[in-house]
């Protein structure tokens, strides 16, 4: 009871009771101890000497970073468009099969919820389980460096994504307008394009616009590990120590986002 | 029923009658059908790939799969301990601290909060902490603070206070105005105000979201070992370079264990908060 | 036995058993004949809705038979019961059009049943599908609705909708559930009155699950009282009186609730 009496009679408010009180100052405490813990045993692991002078390295960094060398640009457009491909296909990719995949993991449209449904799910775990940039490390060791590497990559960690959000929102749909298709008579294959695809769709519309967006800024790192884009050029210019070509590359890379960022804002306000 | 003057002609509508399209103007749906053709077209012609490699994949692939298995937990036991103690502290650090310092930031990027200047420097913050990926993050920092498990800490705790800050501040910017004025009119002072009434009203969300970071932010922690930020990163790089592809398998393996124990403990933390 | 003796529905000993234990209908015989508008009503849980889902199957009686025209739907395989779906007319009590569909894609939707999934997909209805949908929303006044999406439509207009693509289906019996519960009541008589007269036109039997026992007297012959799952009344609307809601609802105090749809009696009589 947070409203006790006191010894003279008069009431006393308190939030929570003093054990619940107790418990939520020992929950803090646990939390703080245990990120605490955590820090010392980074701590271990770190040469602080280096840290110390890490304002002066990175005086010395933004010092080298400029200026910029902006007719590096004019090498970077191809490497660019390539991160965007590699994007935009690997979605499409992903799209592709991530759409059927949600459909047999819904549990209302499961073709068997003993054992198709558990199996898609499994697929979908795997998939978002591995970062994209894992998945082109793998890749690029059994495909080679290059953007086939990357687009699969990108469509290998996208299913998942993809596939999650759409059979949550199929799982959401309104029963009712199923039922009613499903009375006039007419087959499980039309119920679903009738019935069922059109009540997601704003929400496919709208989450394969959201993971574009996100393939966008992954498709810039790919490169680090050869698997094509702008992340290439990132690589070489840091390992030849060329950080003036380091500053346009993130300029460049910033405004991609930005603008894929803003066009993928606008396209799910249309849709919604 | 129908009370026009002439009597309604069905079989001329339903000859007029088209299946409504996808896109109501014409222009813009024949535009964005050639538009897509195109990219199409001109998007996989400028894809190089090299097929004879490619080729070799399946076979590779095989070869690759069958080093894969058994998974070899034993022989690097130490080494993926390690990795995964650092991979974890680093999540830990990295959230709490991201989530402190994202609430100050969000507060400042909360339009209805925020004097502009000081809603501009911290939209600032948050478009360049959304807009590069935790990779390159993790390379500045690495050139600063050197190798090692803090260089991802420090990653991870930035990406999280762009992600936290973005949220929380659209959240705060939808509040129930009457409820904050509520508390403003009793003669409550800033930190009282934002205390009583902004925080319970966006507290569950907080929750929530944290749940939710802190499992993107391990899920992070797997790869800033490849450009040498400590973690589990670092042993599953390190397997690939020696070629030993069982003990990578089981790092995987181990990786995908915990992300799913982190998502469903994830997933019941916010039906608890709910 | 003549043509006209033998009913358009017959149902025997139809049991349902939900999983979880509830009894929601209990052994029910029931004869609809051809053209006949009939009243179900009861209290909520009573199992009416229960009973018209196991006409047509979107739920699955436990036990009993029911027979459409003579053919055994209970035992039906698949596609053989999608063909039988297609006699039957379903109206539902939230409309449940697709909402993100137009007016005109909601009418043709009543002719799945007949349509290939191919031509359904691209739209590549019958021309003379069109015109008789044309010719149906012509006749509820929704014509130049047509290519208006379901979700920008008032309540009485969706239930229009719902009710012609019910019709669309060329069915001998209609099964409607609560068609106005969700309606105020001017539209719900509108409603009503409209699904009275069609069925007249087209000789069309119907079971019409209803809680508004007035609107029930006014507009069906027949009146059917359930009561947890079990027939409790079966007679023309003249014999609801106060026993037998009683037998129906339990005790209350019944007097104005009758000389309410007595009095609407005796207007139209007049």
């Amino acid at each position: 009871m947070p409203i006790s009496t006191a010894p003279d009679g008069t009431p006393l408010w308190r939030r929570r009771t003093p054990r619940a009180d107790l418990l939520v100052w020992f929950g803090w405490l646990c939390g703080v101890a245990l990120a605490v813990a955590c820090f010392q045993f980074i701590s271990e692991r770190t040469i602080w000497a280096f840290v110390w002078d890490a304002p002066q390295q990175g005086a010395d960094l933004v010092g080298r970073m400029f200026p910029p060398r902006w007719d590096y640009a004019n090498q970077l457009w191809k490497p660019l468009w390539d991160t965007i491909n590699i994007a935009t296909l690997g979605t499409a990719l992903a799209v592709a099969i991530g759409a059927p995949l949600a459909f047999l993991a819904a549990h209302n449209t499961t073709p068997s919820v003993a054992l198709v449904r558990p199996l898609a799910l499994v697929v979908i775990v795997a998939s978002r389980s591995i970062n994209s940039l894992i998945w082109a490390l793998v890749l690029v060791i059994i495909l080679g460096p290059g953007e086939l590497a990357g687009i699969l990559a990108i469509a290998l960690r996208s299913i998942g994504f993809i596939a999650k959000l759409l059979y949550e929102a199929i799982e959401e749909i309104d029963p009712t307008q199923v039922e009613a298709l499903t009375a006039t008579g007419a087959s499980g294959a039309q119920v679903l394009t009738w019935g069922i695809v059109p009540q997601v769709m704003p929400a496919f519309a709208g989450i394969t616009v959201f993971r574009w967006d996100i393939n966008i800024r992954e498709a810039t790192v790919l490169g680090l590990v050869g698997a094509g884009g702008i992340g290439m050029q990132l690589e070489a210019s840091i390992n030849t120590l060329a950080w003036p070509q380091v500053t346009v590359i993130f300029v460049l890379i910033l405004a991609t986002v930005l603008a894929s960022e803003w066009l993928s804002a606008r396209v799910r306000h249309r849709i919604i | 029923m129908s009370l026009s003057a002439a009597p309604f002609d069905a079989a001329a509508a339903a000859r007029a009658w088209r299946p409504p399209p996808l896109i109501a103007n014409p222009w813009l749906r024949w535009g964005v059908y050639l538009g897509a053709l195109v990219y199409a077209l001109v998007g996989i012609g400028t894809v190089e790939v090299n097929w004879t490699r490619a080729a070799e994949g399946l076979e590779r692939g095989a070869r690759f799969l069958a080093g894969f298995f058994p998974p070899d937990f034993v022989t690097k036991r130490e080494d993926i301990l390690e990795g995964l103690l650092e991979s974890l502290t680093m999540t830990v650090v990295s959230t709490a601290i991201g989530i402190a310092l994202s609430i100050p930031v969000a507060l400042g990027a909360s339009r209805n909060l925020a004097p502009l200047p000081i809603y501009l420097f911290c939209r600032g913050v948050i478009a360049v902490s959304r807009s590069f990926q935790e990779v390159i993050i993790a390379i500045v920092f690495v050139a600063m603070v050197g190798f090692g498990p803090l260089a991802g800490m420090l990653t991870l705790a930035f990406a999280t206070i762009g992600f936290m800050a973005k949220l929380l501040a659209e959240d705060i910017e939808d509040i129930e105005r009457s409820e904050a004025e509520a508390v403003r009119a009793t003669g409550a002072g800033w930190f009282s105000w934002i205390a009583w009434g902004v925080l319970p009203q966006v507290k569950p969300r907080l929750i929530g979201l944290s749940a939710y970071r802190l499992d993107i932010n391990f899920r992070e922690s797997a790869v800033l070992g490849l450009v040498g930020a400590g973690g589990i990163g670092d042993t599953l790089n390190t397997a690939f370079d020696r070629y030993e592809f069982d003990t990578a398998a089981a790092i995987l393996l181990v990786i995908i264990a915990i992300v799913l124990a982190c998502e469903y403990a994830s997933g019941w933390l916010r039906r608890w908060v709910q | 036995m003549t043509p006209d003796a033998r009913p358009l529905l017959a149902i025997r000993g139809l049991t349902k058993r939900y999983p979880t234990g509830d009894l929601a209908l209990d052994a029910v015989d029931l004869e609809v004949p051809p053209g006949q508008v009939m009243a179900l009503i009861g209290p909520s849980g009573a199992g009416k809705s229960t009973l018209i889902r196991c006409v047509n199957r979107l739920v699955e009686p436990t036990a009993g038979e029911v027979r459409l025209d003579g053919e055994e739907i209970t035992r039906l395989g698949r596609a053989a019961l999608r063909r039988a779906r297609r006699r039957m007319g379903m109206i539902f009590q939230e409309y449940a059009l697709v909402e993100r569909l137009s007016v005109m894609e909601n009418v043709l939707s009543g002719r799945l049943g007949y349509t290939g999934f191919w031509a359904a997909w691209f739209r590549r209805f019958p021309r003379r599908d069109i015109v008789q949908a044309f010719r149906l929303l012509d006749r509820v006044g929704l014509a130049h609705m047509a290519d208006k999406r379901a979700d920008a439509l008032s309540g009485g207009q969706r239930q229009r909708v719902g009710i012609l693509r019910a019709l669309m289906q060329d069915p001998a019996l209609l099964l409607v559930d609560e068609p106005t519960a969700s309606l105020d009541p001017k539209t719900s008589r509108q409603i009503m009155r409209l699904l009275v007269e069609l069925c007249e036109e087209r000789g069309l039997a119907a079971i019409v699950n209803i809680h508004d026992v007035a609107l029930a007297q006014e507009f069906a012959r027949r009146i059917v009282g359930l009561r947890q799952g079990r027939i409790v009344f079966d007679g023309p609307a003249e014999a609801l009186d106060a026993a037998a809601l009683t037998r129906i609802y339990g005790e209350e105090d019944w007097s104005r609730t009758i000389r309410r749809a007595e009095a609407a009696e005796e207007e139209e009589l007049a």
